[in-house]
């Protein structure tokens, strides 16, 4: 079984958010898309100062499997990159919530955080798709 | 349609594997991290259970001829009972219907052992021809099947074993003992020493806890593609298949041409593809750079396009290693990988890319 945040909100993709106390949003892949990938051997990162839109691939994540695009959840600039991640791409598969974190954003409009789903919808995506 | 299981599949679940369909049996890919499995092999040692390999005995006056003729290496280079050779089995054209590996058990006639995926075919394949010879082709699946491989492999099996087994420390590479029914073979698929044990199915559980209890890893088949790419070994269907001969597959030398009247079948393609000149060979390639190749993956040269076969992290190296088919033309240390829209240069280099646990790359 993989673990669910209750604070957090969650897209289709297997992204999790985290709306900060400033307004910002942190941005993770969840333990069900760490479980499904695999060991992680590399991570990228946006640059901090890009724009990022709602949707679109931001980070790569590399496993022994595959290599898969990661979406920002919603529009806006990116504030901050895990930098921890390019030597330790193993911390998102053993803290995917926590020191796994992939990228921060400005949201450009925080009405589309309105569109995720929370974690009781997640969960039940998820268990629908296995 | 239902995966067939091994005598092993509740051991995994209790192990806590993440089980997948692999050729139509459900089989561990990991146990909770691959890198961790593939690690363990490398530094102490590890179990796989690959039970959905098939054994199959071929005994009978007729034998010997009839695998001179079924197989592309020469099974009289087996002078002693107890001794192995690998082989490819290949089609009229040359193709590789499946690479196994014989085993000369004396009286008792010669042991093989087949991939999962291709067994049936193979099994059909062998009756088809038999040719009139006195000769039986008979599967064992009664057999269960386990490697134990890595450097504290041997330590962690001999004391295991019964003792018209306990001669199985002081194996040669490519040497086997039998008794009661268990088989020991001194293989491997992986780089590393260790053994390769076929056993009756009812006691496999048992032996399995044992090997746990000893504190060997339980390794799943993501780690047995990493390991075995690392050390340089082919994967059947992937690497090679029947639209490719051994000679463009970088197995030229386990065809035994000589003696030169040995009809095996296969024997007129290659022979007319070496006097033609071979278009392709297999090669390996390290990625310096950030990504990971991967089958499918298109390699530039300067003589034409080739292709990744099989591509990987490897724990080991620290980065992407692969094999690839290029032109033979190509003679370039350096070539271009196309990864997701970025060409990235790759060294080549003859694998293995390591072995005994150390890299063998410069």
């Amino acid at each position: 079984m993989t673990d669910t945040r209750q604070d957090l909100k969650y897209t289709k993709s297997h992204e999790w958010v985290r709306v900060e106390a400033d307004g910002s949003v942190t941005v993770g892949i969840t333990d069900h898309a760490q479980a499904l990938l695999g060991d992680l051997v590399f991570v990228e990162t946006p640059e901090a100062g890009t724009e990022a839109t709602a949707g679109e691939a931001c980070a790569t994540v590399e496993s022994v499997k595959a290599a898969s695009d990661v979406y920002a959840p919603v529009s806006g600039e990116i504030a901050e990159a895990n930098e921890d991640l390019a030597d330790a791409p193993e911390k998102v598969n053993e803290s995917p919530f926590d020191q796994g974190w992939l990228f921060r954003i400005r949201p450009s409009d925080a009405s589309e955080l309105d569109a995720l789903m929370d974690a009781e919808e997640y969960a039940a995506m998820v268990a629908s798709e296995t | 349609m239902t995966l067939r299981t091994t005598p092993l599949h509740t051991a995994h679940q209790r192990a806590g594997a993440r089980l997948v369909d692999f050729a139509g049996w459900e089989m561990p890919l990991h146990y909770g991290s691959q890198i961790d499995e593939h690690r363990a092999v490398r530094e102490a040692a590890g179990v796989f259970d690959v039970s959905h390999m098939r054994v199959v005995d071929i005994a009978g006056p007729d034998a010997p001829g009839f695998l001179r003729h079924l197989l592309a290496n020469d099974v009289a280079k087996l002078k002693n009972s107890g001794r192995a050779l690998y082989s490819c089995m290949l089609t009229p054209e040359g193709g590789v219907i499946d690479d196994l590996i014989v085993y000369f058990r004396g009286d008792l006639g010669y042991r093989l052992v087949v991939n999962a995926a291709t067994a049936e075919g193979d099994i059909a394949h062998m009756r088809a021809s038999t040719g009139g010879r006195d000769v039986s082709v008979e599967p064992r699946p009664e057999l269960a099947l386990l490697a134990v491989q890595g450097p504290e492999a041997v330590a962690k099996v001999a004391p295991l074993l019964a003792d018209g087994l306990s001669t199985a420390g002081e194996l040669r590479p490519f040497a086997a003992v039998w008794n009661g029914g268990w088989m020991v073979a001194r293989t491997g698929y992986t780089g590393e020493d260790g053994f390769e044990i076929m056993l009756p199915a009812e006691q496999a559980e048992a032996f399995w806890d044992q090997l746990l209890r000893a504190g060997t890893h339980p390794i799943g088949l993501g780690a047995r593609d990493t390991l075995r790419l690392e050390a340089g070994m082919n994967l059947y269907g992937t690497d090679m298949d029947t639209s490719t001969t051994p000679l463009v597959s970088n197995l030229g030398w386990t065809v035994a041409w000589e003696p030169a009247d040995r009809d095996f079948i296969g024997r007129a393609a290659l022979e007319r593809q070496r006097a033609e000149g071979v278009p392709q060979r297999l090669v390996g390639l390290v990625l310096d750079g950030r990504g990971v190749l991967r089958g499918g993956t298109r390699i530039e040269t300067e003589a034409g396009d080739g292709v990744v076969t099989s591509g990987t992290f490897s724990p080991t190296l620290g980065v992407s290693i692969a094999l690839a088919r290029i032109p033979t033309g190509s003679s370039q240390s350096e070539l271009a990988a196309h990864l997701r829209g970025k060409a990235m240069p790759v060294r080549v280099v003859k694998p293995p890319f390591v072995r005994r646990g150390k890299s063998q790359l410069e």
